[in-house]
């Protein structure tokens, strides 16, 4: 499938520059951060899901030897009632702050109400036992139908919701609602010879990284403050941090050290102010870790919902209406990704009529954060099982309804987006082609399903600076943390342009003070936007060297060519000389040379994928196995195949995990009952079979080189795709996530 | 971590002398894989760790196929399953072995510390059980020697008085024409802790038609590892049939008192003991008749 | 506070004294103490597998062994594994598969995998997924994980 005729480094697979240090345990991830005079902070967490804080006494702690501060919410500047703008939009500044320490209240089991800095972690743990807090315990809100409604218990008595741009007058825990129409549904409906309505729920799950998040923060008497960190983008945490402290952003350097992992998880700041606070009231340098169940309980993860999906197909299989009511929960503090689930339902499809509802419910749960294209999967598990079901009820093949049916350019998103090119339908006819769907698929007890799913990714900004060295090699300077082989596949855009190898690039990932500004890494932008930047980087170094053999040879700039690393001299001289040898020849010819690119671009590209599964279900005990899995998905352009596939790859996995095993497990006091890995049961490499990653490259007209973001749509499609394939081994739908052994015993009637 | 103290005992008298002086709060390092875990998460107040790995009695593993095994308390789960005559005489306690934690769990994990960890899911007891171990005790007053099924008395307590330490389990050699099997139910493949867990053994008859005797014991259903004693008296003196097996697996359904926790619902319990009975009886017969 | 003890032990080969309180595990020591931060803490209670070193040849969780339980023993960690001019075929066969994205996992996977095949140089597919369960990778799916191990085992 791919074809590599016109480019010499991207499509090839070489070794990532970062890769020996990591196989040799030299690569310095946050938590290996040390210093001299280095103090352990912890944070004290809340062990109710919602309570009424009346005091927090810190003087047992304070006098404990070996405690060098402790730090509440009083300890942060007032936020007043001022919005404070993140550039991904805006936030209210006392709920970010709130999250931090909590104030007034607790909302949920876990949220940090204090933090002690010691000389050594064991001392700072003892000392938070040490913290005395009086709570007013009140009755948690759990669940987003219940949360919603009226004679619910508020989180927030000053929240109202905002519906369509009015704002209500009574509190309320929903947040708002958004709705996006398209066409006539009423009419859509009409037309259909079949209708499906279901219903789903879905279960609050985490990213999973492996690496807790980590933060070491030291203030210098000049009042620099620096940070070194585990981060997705250097850069959103000083913004975030300065928010928090109400710093300039001059006075704060975030160092982003290697990263163990992200999916969206590692955006938004939990303890990093925290370290800052405790940096500066100790006047040491403060190294905050949270433990896993610190991870669990204390950190965003993604959220449950309530979906209902409703569609309507003629007899011949072509979706006429779709509707779609999305309730998420927000956790804690407004900011659900209902508004991305609602962009992505329904985009696998071109479907004239569309109503899609959405609310963002608070509840007692930690503040959700983005999860790997936040939003979709949960609606996805809805519409590509309606869609199954349509299919099945009208006897055609499931991929086939989707070819149909499927989404192309100059389609209209039902949020408004009209699609450039795109490579939905193409992942579709892969996965019909593949071997694996046409392989039988007769025993008992084993199914086959498939699902599509949609991202729409993002841009946003990124900076690139290359400095050549003398030797033919370059620089590569960048502000995008590498969470998984992205120095390799931007470094690679740079080499492409210059001529030279992979290799010949030493990329580095540096601190905010030493690149130009760079949004996280995230939304399946990196290898996009920095890519683009790195693109743009070194056109500018090859301009600027042309500059120079034009200089060396005294002819027009005009009139010197740059191809296959070669700068020759057209019309009428004949002159050559290698990119290598030109890097030599940089002093006598006017000085170093340096390039930049930034860029903010706006044609990301939304990518697909279709998955093919196969399972077996033990009928008796009701679990399910994985025993083949296809992720076919469109990359536009693969720059790095390895780590394409790695993407698709992972992201699956997540997806099965989410699927079969994976939730928060909550009592009836609110308290989750599963923070550990032992009990959370993400999948290990004896759950799964080899997950075969099928790429498509249906090229980006938004990128130089065709690059769609691929990190994030691998994790939409699993969990209907599981669901689907369910169904064809033993003829029950299921339709709340996740479908663990229990309760497909309940669904068979087995208990 | 809370503050402790650490001693490295030599001899069974060293340890348990500082048993008995230090009471409650002492406890025996084993592999530590339970207990370094439950002091780091504030669930044990430990204020000395006996760590008894260089006892040579706790670290004894001896198989005679007359006399049967001797396993020490502090043997690691690696050491058992690399013993082929162990293998061949117990594979039950294989099977619970290789499925405690992975493999670096295996690498430290001992069935004695299983043992005596008292979980009510734990892996290694139900073997013990239908093997019909016997688990020696050392103490102030001298020995003694509890059968397996006695020895967990609640989640997490156990027969030791104070001053006592488990030295080592002692099981029969199998009797022909028998053999046992041990599962569990997890919703993963590995790396979870039971949700039920059911261990068998059988002896048939020389035709390997007829039950002789059968044990069954479960796990995760009670608040200890629970011998299914009525269960298996039903199956002595019958023939292997599909029957049988449900009349015993049906008996073993009504000793479980399972609850609801994050690991389980009550009634997926109920559910899965019969199911896992049945597999472990099926399981053990076919492995005495696939024996030559 | 419990005085600090004296423990003397080999890691990865050198002789290697140092103090530690009885609460401190090995993968503390290791990181806090002597400063080899290869071996990672994703768990802290045995789960994930990331602070794997092989003990007196035993693969085990740095984070389940206690500092003073080493006395005397011998600890190979993730910085011992290459030679001065040439990685271990188990970290080449990880960077030629890309078995590796943010690469928290990677220095447990490395170890698990050593162990692996220092006692079973030719495990079949199923043995790898078994031994390596215990070893969490939240990043990659596994495959190329898996791929490597085998790769590295018909390599040697
Ligand atoms: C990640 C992980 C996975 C696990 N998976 C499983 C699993 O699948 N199945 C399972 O059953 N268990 C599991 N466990 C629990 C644990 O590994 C086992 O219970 C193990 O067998 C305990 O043995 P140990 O030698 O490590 O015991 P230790 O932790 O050393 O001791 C356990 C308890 O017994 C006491 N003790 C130990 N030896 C003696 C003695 N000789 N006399 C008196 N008291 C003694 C200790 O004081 C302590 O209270 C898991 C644990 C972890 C961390
Ligand atoms: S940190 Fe030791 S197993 Fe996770
Ligand atoms: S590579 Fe990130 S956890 Fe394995």
């Amino acid at each position: 499938m791919l074809e590599n005729k016109e480019y010499k480094v991207i499509g090839t697979r070489p070794i990532r520059h970062d890769g020996v240090d990591k196989v040799t345990g030299r690569a310095l991830y946050g938590a290996d951060f040390q210093a001299a005079g280095l103090l352990h902070g912890r944070v004290l967490r809340s062990p109710h899901a919602h309570a009424r804080i009346i005091s927090i006494d810190t003087s047992r702690a304070e006098a404990l030897p070996g405690v060098k501060g402790v730090v509440t919410a009083k300890d942060l500047p007032d936020p007043g009632d001022k919005i404070a703008d993140l550039g991904e939009g805006a936030v209210n500044l006392k709920h970010l702050c709130d999250n931090i320490l909590a104030s007034d209240k607790v909302l949920y089991k876990g949220h940090a109400v204090a933090a002690v800095a010691a000389t050594n972690p064991h001392i700072a743990e003892e000392a938070c036992t040490l913290i005395d807090v009086e709570y007013e315990v009140l009755p948690p809100v759990l669940e987003v139908r219940q949360a919603m409604e009226p004679d619910a218990p508020l989180l927030h008595e000053h929240l109202r919701t905002t519906s369509l741009g009015e704002t209500a007058d009574e509190p309320s825990n929903v947040a708002s609602h958004i709705q996006h129409k398209l066409g006539d549904p009423e009419k859509g409906f009409a037309e259909a010879d079949v209708i499906i309505e279901r219903e789903f729920v879905t279960g609050t799950v985490h990213q999973g990284y492996i690496e807790p998040h980590n933060a070491t923060a030291h203030y210098n008497q000049d009042g620099q403050l620096t940070i070194w960190c585990s981060t997705q983008g250097a850069f959103t945490v000083r913004e975030q941090v300065a928010e928090i402290l109400q710093y300039p952003i001059s006075k704060i350097k975030v160092v982003p050290m290697e990263i163990g992992g992200g999916f969206g998880g590692k955006i938004s700041v939990y303890i990093k102010p925290v370290a800052a606070l405790l940096a500066k009231k100790t006047g040491k340098p403060v190294k905050v870790l949270m433990n896993r169940a610190d991870v669990f309980e204390g950190t965003g993860p993604t959220p449950a919902s309530f979906i209902r999906v409703k569609m309507g197909a003629t007899k011949e299989g072509k979706i006429t209406a779709a509707e779609a009511y999305l309730a998420f929960e927000a956790g804690a503090y407004p900011g659900s990704p209902v508004g991305p689930g609602a962009m992505c339902i329904f985009a696998p499809y071109s479907i004239e009529n569309v109503i899609i509802d959405g609310y963002d419910v608070v509840v007692n749960k930690p503040k959700t954060a983005p999860y790997r294209a936040p939003g979709a999967p949960n609606a996805a598990f809805g519409s590509e099982t309606v869609v199954d079901e349509i299919a099945e009820k009208l006897g055609i093949d499931p991929l086939e309804i989707r070819l149909l049916n499927g989404a192309k350019e100059g389609d209209r998103r039902a949020d408004g987006p009209v699609h450039p090119r795109i490579g939905c339908i193409e992942t579709v006819e892969a996965a019909k082609a593949h071997p694996h769907y046409t392989a039988p698929n007769g025993k008992k007890h084993h199914g086959r399903g498939v699902a599509s799913g949609y991202w729409f990714n993002i841009g946003l900004e990124s900076s690139v600076t290359i400095n050549v060295n003398s030797d033919g090699t370059i620089n590569l300077i960048e502000g995008s943390t590498d969470i998984g082989g992205t120095r390799a596949s931007i470094a690679m855009q740079a080499a492409e342009v210059l001529g030279i190898s992979a290799e010949s690039v030493n990329p580095s990932v540096v601190d905010t003070e030493s690149v130009g500004y760079t949004a996280v890494t995230g939304g399946s932008r990196t290898t996009y936007a920095t890519g683009y930047a790195a693109y743009e980087a070194a056109q500018d170094v090859k301009r600027q060297m042309i500059a120079r053999a034009a200089k060396l040879w005294e002819v027009e700039e005009a009139n010197v060519q740059f191809a296959d690393g070669e700068f020759s001299s057209i019309n009428g001289k004949e002159e050559q000389i290698s990119f290598r040898d030109l890097c030599a020849r940089l002093g006598e010819t006017g000085g170093p040379i340096v390039g930049s690119g930034t860029v903010n671009p706006g044609g990301a590209g939304g990518a697909y994928a279709t998955h093919v599964v196969d399972v077996a279900v033990d009928e008796e005990t009701g679990k399910v196995d994985i025993l083949r899995y296809t992720a076919v998905q469109d990359a536009g352009k693969a720059i790095h195949p390895s780590y394409v596939e790695g993407q698709i790859q992972g992201g699956a996995v997540q997806g099965i995990g989410w699927a079969l095993n994976e939730e928060y497990i909550y009592n009836a006091e609110g308290e989750m009952t599963n923070a550990s890995f032992l009990d959370y049961r993400m999948p290990t490499c004896l759950d799964l079979p080899m997950i075969d990653a099928v790429i498509v490259e249906v090229p980006n007209p938004g990128h130089p080189y065709g690059v769609r973001g691929v990190g994030e749509v691998p994790i939409v499609p699993p969990m209907a795709a599981i669901a689907n394939a369910i169904y064809d081994a033993i003829g029950v739908r299921m339709t709340e996530l996740p479908m663990s052994p229990d309760r497909l015993l309940k669904a068979m009637g087995k208990i | 971590m809370r503050d402790f103290s650490y001693i490295a005992a030599t001899t069974i008298p060293e340890a348990v002398a500082l048993l008995d002086e230090k009471g409650e709060s002492a406890r025996i390092l084993a592999g530590g894989t339970d207990l370094i875990v439950q002091v780091r998460e504030a669930r044990r107040d430990v204020d000395w760790m006996i760590d008894i790995k260089s006892i040579p009695e706790v670290n004894v593993l001896d198989y005679n196929a007359d006399s049967g095994l001797t396993l020490g308390a502090a043997v690691e789960c690696y050491k058992i399953y690399a013993d082929d005559a162990i293998c061949d005489a117990y594979p039950s306690l294989i099977d619970a072995t290789t499925i405690i934690g992975g493999t670096a769990i295996q690498g430290r994990a001992g069935v004695g510390g299983n043992l005596c960890n008292a979980s009510p899911a734990a892996d290694g007891i139900p073997p013990l059980i239908v093997l019909n171990a016997t688990c020696v005790i050392a103490g102030p007053n001298g020995e003694r020697e509890v059968p397996a099924e006695d020895f967990c008395t609640a989640p997490g307590q156990t027969v030791l008085e104070k001053g006592e330490m488990l030295v080592s389990m002692k099981i029969p050699a199998p009797a022909s024409n028998s053999s046992s099997y041990y599962l569990r139910f997890i919703p993963r493949n590995e790396m979870d802790i039971a949700v039920v867990g059911a261990g068998a053994s059988v002896t048939l008859d020389a035709a390997k038609q007829t039950i002789v005797s059968a044990r069954i014991a479960l796990a995760a259903v009670a608040p200890t590892p629970l011998f299914a004693e009525a269960a298996s008296a039903r199956l002595a003196g019958r023939e292997v049939s599909d029957e049988a097996i449900d009349a015993a697996a049906e008996a073993a359904q009504a000793i479980a008192r399972p609850i609801s926790d994050m690991r389980g619902t009550a009634e997926q319990r109920t559910h899965l003991v019969g199911v896992l009975t049945r597999r472990a009886l099926n399981g053990a017969i076919q492995r005495v008749r696939d024996a030559t | 506070m419990a005085r600090r003890s004296h423990v003397q032990t080999t890691i990865n080969g050198e002789t290697v004294e140092f103090l530690c309180e009885p609460r401190q595990s090995l993968l503390e020591v290791l990181r806090d103490e002597l400063h080899l931060t290869g071996a990672k803490e994703g768990c802290n209670n045995g789960n994930c597998g990331a602070c794997s070193v092989i003990l007196d040849g035993r693969l085990v969780n740095a984070c389940l062994v206690l500092g003073v339980e080493t006395e005397g023993k011998s600890v190979e960690t993730i910085e011992g594994l290459a030679e001065p001019d040439k990685l271990h075929p188990i970290q080449d066969a990880f960077l030629e598969n890309a078995a590796l994205q943010c690469g928290i996992c990677t220095p447990g996977f490395i170890m698990s995998a050593k162990a692996l095949l220092d006692e079973n140089p030719n495990p079949t597919e199923h043995e790898v997924r078994y031994w390596l369960a215990g070893n969490l990778c939240r990043c990659t799916g596994y495959d190329k994980i898996v791929r490597a191990v085998l790769d590295a085992a018909s390599a040697e």
